[in-house]
């Protein structure tokens, strides 16, 4: 018995629970998630269930038998995942959806950091390129470029070692002391607290490091650093 | 014999992914590698008909993975060039038909048939590109010296960098030597600051090159073609050689080169 258990793994998502199921005979698999269920309908009682069922090739009649099998136990099914297309095609006639949404970690980054005080920063040791979006609650630095159609949304300062050509938003919480500085400020846009600018795109000029903040009339301004201050 | 697999793509659609794998699949056979090449563009294929082998389309690599015939039964051979192969797409279906681990084992049915399986990616970053790319071994990344076609470069070498898909290398297809020294187009050195991975070939702007294209015979065949010589030149890299480049380092050294090509010097 203990062996058939292993076939099915339970995990616990966002909107609802995902079982996956391994490559043994679908008549196995369904038995054994049946008899997981059986042992610990509590558990189970009302939940949204997603199937995960790895290569397994699915019909019609298949899924429709386990749909109705796991709603007499009040569990609804929601979502068949399978690489298999005819698995996916008989999940699409049946209304089950067939991915579940979970953002790519490499293109969204969210993170949250919480009572590190105002000095937190996010180190980035490489170039964002277009389509990545970097999004934290204190500083962020990167040693690297930051490509157009990279965003980075910052609650703190921004700090670019590097090229910044894509879109930057600084003091995204309203702080209006926060600064934008880059090796080669050249962004699509950028934007403190709630100050936005889109830089004229001049590819002639010469790269110089730039600073931007807000000035004391409370508009945007930028200034090139030198070392003579 | 245990094949390279190499998958071309861009992000960007029409920068000459197609014509790309046409030529270096003809150049790789003319340089003695057996080469299979697959059309990933199923619902849009076109490399049958680049390559001229349209009207000789029985089986397709739905077909394949459907398994309404064998692996052998698909692959077409060349008009000329008795190593080369295509595995068409099916031009009925669209790119739901396969998924990512039934093109990872084609792909391994196939290294132990030739030397190199080269993979024409459809445009776009969805499933079809994800398809085409999941059983690569290395990938080239074509673009042109377009700001719109670089910046989706970019997106595609993001994603294959988050995809641990090994470091790119890039081809800058239809370069026009004359607008970039007018500075109305990007440059090289332009391109590769921003995208920042290693390139395998720069192809010059040649009206030869849609010529035969239409003729089903791809450039590569033409001695005398530029664009031919630069595809013949990425074959050999790509088998291993050292080919001289264009001189990159000293931006005068490649003017006068590709003018020295073009006849105007």
């Amino acid at each position: 018995m203990e062996e058939t258990r292993a076939l099915v793994q339970i995990k616990g998502l966002r909107d609802g629970l995902l079982a996956s199921l391994d490559d043994a005979s679908w008549e196995e698999q369904r038995a054994a998630l049946l008899a997981q269920v059986d042992d610990n309908p509590a558990f189970f009682h009302g939940a949204r269930l997603a199937l995960e069922v790895a290569s397994q090739i699915l019909h019609v009649n298949e899924l429709v038998e386990l749909r109705d099998q796991l709603s007499e136990r009040n569990i609804f099914l929601w979502a068949v995942i399978g690489e298999s297309p005819t698995t996916e095609q008989t999940a699409q006639l049946l209304g089950l959806a067939t991915r579940i949404s979970k953002p790519r970690p490499e293109e969204m980054r969210q993170v949250r950091v919480e009572n590190l005080g105002e000095e937190t920063a996010l180190f980035l040791n490489r170039t964002l390129r277009s389509g990545t979006r970097v999004e934290f609650s204190g500083h962020v630095i990167v040693l690297g470029d930051v490509n157009p159609g990279a965003e980075i949304v910052a609650e703190g300062n921004v700090l670019v070692w590097g090229k910044l050509r894509g879109a930057v938003h600084a003091g995204s919480n309203g702080d209006t002391t926060a600064v934008v500085c880059a090796l080669d400020l050249s962004p699509t846009r950028l934007q403190i607290a709630g100050e936005t600018t889109m830089p004229s795109l001049d590819s002639q000029r010469t790269p110089n490091p730039e600073t931007a903040r807000i000035n004391e009339h409370g508009k945007l301004q930028s200034e090139t650093w030198s070392p003579d201050r | 014999m245990a094949a390279k697999v190499i998958t071309i793509t861009s992000g960007k659609g029409g920068v000459g992914k197609t014509t790309a794998v046409a030529n270096l699949a003809v150049a790789l056979a003319l340089e003695g590698s057996k080469v299979v090449c697959i059309d990933g563009d199923i619902g849009l294929r076109n490399l049958d008909v680049i390559l001229g082998l349209e009207n000789r389309i029985v089986y397709d690599i739905v077909d394949v993975i459907e398994g309404r015939c064998r692996l052998k039964q698909a692959m077409i051979r060349d008009k000329k060039l008795p190593e080369l192969y295509l595995i068409p797409a099916a031009q009925t279906r669209d790119k739901n038909a396969i998924s990512a681990s039934e093109m990872i084992r084609l792909v391994k049915d196939l290294r132990s048939e030739c030397d190199f399986v080269l993979i024409d990616s459809p445009a776009g970053i969805e499933r079809g590109f994800r398809n085409a790319i999941a059983g690569a071994d290395r990938v080239l990344v074509v673009t042109n010296p377009e700001i719109s076609a670089v910046r989706d470069a970019d997106r595609v070498i993001g994603i294959l960098e988050s995809e641990e898909k090994g470091p790119a290398a890039l081809i800058l297809n239809r370069l026009n030597p004359t607008l970039v020294k007018s500075k109305d187009m990007l440059s090289p050195e332009d391109v590769l600051d921003l995208l920042a991975i290693e390139l395998i070939g720069i192809v010059p702007e040649d009206e030869n090159v849609i010529i035969a294209s239409n003729r089903g015979a791809p450039v590569a065949y033409e001695p005398k073609s530029r664009a031919g010589q630069a595809f013949r030149n990425i074959a050999k890299r790509l088998r291993g050689e050292t080919v001289p480049f264009l001189d990159l380092d000293a931006q005068s050294g490649l003017w006068n080169r590709l003018q020295r090509l073009t006849g105007r010097k």
